[in-house]
């Protein structure tokens, strides 16, 4: 008798999905897909509004990284306004654009390795799911969650301090920024009481990383097995192949490391990137047009920002990145529990670039902001916490948003989160007669990896009403279980 | 010199002069009667009834009201308070007011007053009107969905002739303000500056630019409205 599982809502993640892994006749896995249910219609409501209002208005399409939509659309709006594409701002403008980012880089990850992933960590993918959540890790592991709070209050009031709110600044305005960082607020970051610094920060990104380090090496089987599977890798990456979250070009490489685009300018993507659709998802499934549908579509995020460049412009994070790439000897890692690993390095390469900005004196320059001739259209991509995000806007003669396409993060994941998904199912579920609760947090595991921000709007966390259900082939309930 | 008359708010003794409206003898008694469509300078219109007290025992809108020796004038009282914010809930849901992307946010003085009458939810159905932004002129953008037909533009924006640069157009539910047409070239970068500070909410916004002022350094950011004359108490 076939069967039909359902996970919904997946927990742990930014907003709502569902899972169904239909199970044949055989018990064998057929099919998994990862739903996303929900539709947000930004890229239709923001058509009519001017031009300058989308940094802000687009951003409420997320509340955990609306820095990256802010920029994305702030450097898509540069161009409109004439300011460049990417290379025309003031120097002030610039820096304290990347201060932003950074900073949110470094929350957004740290939100996601302290809240979201360290209980399937530190107390076990097959805990009790009434403990295993970020208050679990709380009781168990106090310091730990402390340091998580501290990391992200750190991140959160620097881009309070740039952006003008911890969610849903004002601070990128076309061609620039509407303030610069007072001496109070560089001191306040750079020689903050403890643990409220930079210096701090970069300590405990450092104890992150070896805490993942350490895990890993008493559980090597489990993270390299877990869901692997060769891709293509995309990412932005600066001129010169180093990291780069804020600015660059598109590189995309295939699973041996092999460059299939290399550094191409993103006001021409729509040569590059093709959007596929499936009438069971709101999401859709990106390609490189030069592979086709089938073979184009590409992993983003951290680890395929590691896979992608060719070095870490900071000493720490490169000493980590050498690290990381020795260990598939320099090719591209296609493990789906690595993006852990990419991801810490990451926070620990976002607290050494805010350290080094907040010593930068161009901070407190008084020119932000750079003006030039209006153009029609206008691309911003920046490198999101979670991946490439792309945003494109058309503006009519009077300044009018007349189109918008938005290519986020998450969807750029969703054919792999979809394979990670048929993955550990078809591991986990195959032949099983009963299907427990770890059995389903483990495809969950496999989705989080990505830390998909589904919606980009709405926050699940921690325990979440779950039901499976499943189905024979006539679609008739056998048995459910819920949690 | 016109002649001095005393009067009384929630009890409180005031000093004023004859004749001049209740909402101004207020102020320089350091008393806020929360207006919206009265502007400093020009006559009152008693568009928005948000400055409505109770005088001698009968509502009033204070912007219009000259003063009278004796008048026993209700501000704060739950039932005037009530009745303002009634007012306020009933222009947010009349319009479309998404405060989260207008870039008068901060300085709205409809928002402000929505966040003194500490609205939450307007006790009345939103009733999301359709209505166009026109972009059409080139240094300015009319978006009626966030105009409360106040009438200031109309009345306080003129050219050196004293002729009104806006005008209100249609009728009813579908009354909207337009740029004068023959009055349209004098909207300069400066003049559409002058109006967008001068309408309370963010009907009215000068092109290519916005939120150039940070937050925390926007009108209402520091100092809710009505502080400046609280504060002297």
């Amino acid at each position: 008798m076939s069967r039909k599982i359902t996970i919904e809502p997946v927990t742990r993640v930014e907003g709502h999905g569902k899972v169904t892994i239909h199970l044949d006749k055989a018990g064998e896995v057929s099919q998994s897909r990862l739903h996303i249910v929900e539709f947000r219609g930004f890229e239709r409501f923001v058509q009519g509004r001017p031009y300058w209002e989308v940094p802000v208005l687009v951003q409420r399409l997320c509340g955990i990284c609306p820095v990256s939509h802010h920029l994305a659309a702030a450097k898509a709006v540069d161009v409109i306004a004439g300011a460049g594409n990417g290379d025309g701002l003031t120097v002030t403008g610039d820096k304290m654009r990347r201060l932003m980012h950074y900073a949110q880089f470094f929350q957004s990850h740290v939100l996601h390795f302290f809240h979201l992933v360290s209980p399937d960590l530190l107390l076990g993918v097959d805990a009790d799911p009434a403990i295993r959540n970020i208050i679990g890790v709380a009781l168990q592991h106090k310091d730990l969650a402390v340091q998580g709070v501290m990391m992200r209050k750190f991140g959160q009031e620097l881009i309070q301090a740039t952006a003008g709110k911890k969610i849903h600044g004002t601070g990128a305005i076309p061609g620039g920024v509407n303030k610069n960082l007072s001496i109070e607020e560089r001191d306040h970051f750079l020689k903050g009481a403890d643990p409220l610094n930079a210096d701090k920060m970069i300590e405990w990104s450092v104890a992150a990383l070896d805490l993942f380090k350490d895990y890993y090496g008493k559980n090597k089987d489990m993270i390299d097995g877990f869901s692997h599977f060769p891709s293509n890798h995309l990412s932005l990456v600066r001129k010169d192949g180093a990291l780069d979250f804020y600015h660059g070009g598109i590189r995309a490489v295939d699973s041996e490391g092999n460059k299939i685009i290399d550094y191409a300018d993103y006001q021409d993507y729509t040569n590059i990137i093709g959007e596929g659709v499936k009438s069971w998802s709101y999401m859709k499934f990106p390609y490189l047009l030069s592979l086709g549908e089938e073979e184009g579509w590409y992993r983003v995020g951290p680890l395929a920002r590691l896979n992608t460049c060719d070095f870490i412009p900071s000493p720490l994070a490169q000493k980590e990145f050498e690290i990381f790439k020795a260990h598939t000897n320099g090719k591209p890692n296609n493990m789906c529990m690595h993006y852990h690993w990419a991801r810490i390095i990451e926070i620990l390469h976002s607290a050494e670039v805010i350290k080094e900005l907040l010593e930068d004196p161009d901070l407190q320059g008084t020119d932000l902001v750079a003006t030039g001739e209006r153009k029609d259209e206008g691309v911003g991509l920046v490198e999101a916490p979670r991946g490439t995000l792309f945003h494109h806007y058309n503006v009519n003669e009077d300044d009018q948003i007349t189109m918008c396409n938005l290519i986020v993060s998450t969807t750029n994941n969703n054919v792999p989160m979809n394979k990670a998904v048929n993955f550990v199912a078809k591991a986990q579920m195959t032949g099983q007669t009963e299907i427990t609760e770890p059995m389903m947090n483990m495809v969950e595991v496999a989705i989080r990896a990505y830390d998909p921000c589904l919606s980009c709007a709405t926050h699940a966390l921690g325990e979440m009403p779950l039901e499976v259900t499943m189905l024979d082939a006539d679609g008739n309930e056998i048995t459910s279980r819920k949690r | 010199m016109s002649e001095f008359v005393s009067f009384k708010i929630d009890g409180k003794q005031c000093m004023g002069r004859a004749g001049e409206f209740i909402a101004e003898a207020a102020e320089r008694n350091n008393i806020y009667i929360p207006t919206l469509c009265n502007y400093k300078g020009t006559a009152p219109k008693a568009a928005c009834r948000v400055c409505t007290v109770k005088v001698n025992g009968r509502m009033m809108t204070s912007c219009s009201t000259p003063l009278q020796e004796g008048m026993e004038i209700e501000n704060e009282t739950a039932e005037i308070q009530d009745i303002r914010s009634g007012i306020i809930e009933l222009l947010f849901a009349e319009g479309n007011h998404l405060c989260p992307s207008c870039e008068k946010g901060g300085s709205c003085e409809l928002q402000a007053l929505g966040y003194r009458f500490r609205m939450m939810v307007p006790r009345f159905p939103y009733l999301f009107p359709v209505r166009e932004i026109d972009a059409s002129h080139p240094k300015l953008i009319k978006d009626h969905n966030r105009c409360i037909l106040c009438k200031r533009c109309v009345r306080v924006m003129k050219d050196e002739n004293g002729h009104s640069l806006f005008a209100f157009y249609k009728r009813g539910t579908k009354l909207e303000i337009a740029i004068a047409p023959e009055l349209a070239d004098k909207i300069t970068d400066e003049v559409a500056q002058q109006a967008m500070d001068v309408c309370p909410t963010g009907a009215l916004l000068k092109k290519r630019k916005g939120w150039d002022v940070p937050v925390g350094k926007r009108m209402y950011d520091m100092k809710p409205i009505g502080s400046e004359f609280e504060q002297v108490k």
